[in-house]
């Protein structure tokens, strides 16, 4: 991503924003409410045109090419949700129908610990099995690249444990993985870099050990707080 | 992907026996209430009145009531959005809401119809090509209206408070509380979608080719609905 630059009338969203994701990386993005993460990643997703700059995922325009892009890129929207009484196994097999080379909804659903819960409807889910049926949904199409969004916020601490050893597998079977997270903790753990944004640009990028002084929670206060800075 | 789309939402309508109830099973009760009670307005039994009036209303349950609710649903749970990343889109589903529509729509007309004749000896439309183009065009009509309103409407409450708001005119013309108008009621009516609808309903049962006028107002109702709708609607 080079220059990326994003208004909604008077207000500036985005602002000159430059990034490179490697292959094969845990990515974080991190930044207060309102700082410009969620329009980088519309950008990046092809929902929304950039104002200026140049954005490639795996070569591709995400605007341009969005047919392409869609098949090798997963998302897991932050509180979008499914049809109350359309089930788990339905879900996955209206998803899977989408794409040119589906996963295998059987081993997905076991690996998400899924499996028993295949017949029920999504109303009935609790809020971790719904998050992690968002993330099977995201996975379905053998994604490239994954973008979770505050995958593991309103998780009790045992279902987030889980779920951060679920972007480590998944990481482990080839995929590029984008996080936006509100929990300092998460990206210490995930993240291979993290860039962190305050007013629409990227005031900070490394990895997480090299920012974190003492912790990753301290580096981002400083840099993200107003009354501090 | 269309295929598999239409099919999720039509097996999540079935999944509804409000709406199902409301769409179906009501008109094909209502006209047998109306048969039973033997009455005749005009030498015409009230069953045979009424059969092209209950076919209006079913379009207006699944096109008028049914859409929007659906659409701002879709669009309140954040789910086009979800779809946007996909390569199936959001402007996908929502054709698949309309296909799915129209064939429960197409359905229940059938079914009113097989009501009539089988239980009363309604004859069936004597000309057959004119009743079932105006049943597609009423249905196309009402489909536009229920996208203009999921077009517009914020939130799946407001689009079922306007859907609401909408019925009673629209029935109002059809005749669902006074099949027998006055002649001026009759001619106003014959310029809203429904009331044209049911004329032109009526007439093609009877044997006449519906008036152009009824194809005229439902075409420009369908054109202008489906129009606004497209310019104005709102994926999120």
């Amino acid at each position: 991503m080079e220059r990326l630059s994003k208004r909604y009338g008077r207000t500036i969203a985005v602002d000159d924003v430059s990034f490179t994701v490697d292959e094969g990386e845990i990515f974080g993005l991190l930044g207060r409410n309102g700082a410009g993460k969620s329009t980088t990643v519309d950008c990046l997703a092809g929902l929304r045109a950039p104002d200026h700059g140049r954005i490639r995922v795996a070569g591709l325009d995400p605007r341009r090419d969005r047919g392409e892009l869609r098949q090798l890129l997963g998302v897991q929207l932050q509180d979008s949700q499914l049809q109350d009484k359309l089930t788990v196994a339905e879900a996955m097999r209206l998803y899977a129908s989408f794409y040119r080379h589906p996963a295998d909804i059987d081993r997905l659903l076991a690996m998400l610990d899924l499996t028993e819960k295949r017949n029920t409807r999504y109303r009935r889910l609790s809020g971790g099995q719904k998050q992690r049926l968002s993330i099977a949904l995201a996975l379905i199409g053998r994604p490239r690249f994954a973008i979770l969004d505050e995958l593991t916020t309103g998780l009790d601490p045992v279902a987030r444990r889980d779920g951060w050893q679920l972007i480590e597998d998944i990481r482990n079977t080839g995929v590029t993985i984008m996080l936006i997270t509100h929990l300092m903790i998460e990206a210490e753990r995930l993240c291979d870099r993290v860039a962190i944004m305050r007013d629409g640009r990227i005031v900070a990028l490394d990895t997480p050990a090299a920012l974190g002084r003492p912790t990753l929670e301290d580096a981002f206060v400083a840099l993200t707080d107003r009354r501090v800075s | 992907m269309l295929k598999m789309l239409a099919l999720t939402e039509a097996r999540l309508l079935l999944r509804e026996p409000l709406a199902f109830f409301w769409g179906v099973a009501f008109p094909m009760v209502l006209l047998p209430v109306m048969g039973l009670s033997a009455s005749k307005i005009e030498g015409v039994s009230l069953v045979a009145i009424y059969e092209p009036i209950v076919i209006a209303f079913i379009s207006v349950a699944f096109g008028v009531q049914g859409i929007p609710v659906q659409i701002a649903g879709y669009r309140q749970g954040r789910i086009l959005r979800r779809l946007a990343t996909t390569p199936a889109g959001p402007a996908r589903v929502i054709g698949a809401q309309l296909i799915v529509s129209l064939g429960v729509i197409l359905i229940a007309t059938i079914g009113v119809l097989a009501v009539g004749r089988l239980g009363f000896g309604v004859p069936l439309p004597r000309q057959p090509l004119g009743f079932a183009l105006v049943v597609l065009l009423a249905a196309a009509a009402m489909v536009a209206i229920g996208l203009l309103i999921g077009a517009l409407a914020p939130t799946a409450r407001s689009a079922g408070a306007a859907a609401t708001v909408l019925f009673f005119p629209l029935m109002y013309f059809a005749g669902l509380w006074t099949p027998q108008m006055s002649a001026s009621a009759r001619h106003i009516g014959s310029f809203t979608p429904l009331g044209a609808a049911t004329q032109a309903l009526g007439d093609s049962m009877s044997g006449g080719w519906p008036h152009p006028a009824a194809f005229a107002v439902l075409g420009l109702c369908t054109v202008v609905c489906a129009g606004l709708a497209a310019r104005f609607f709102r994926w999120e």
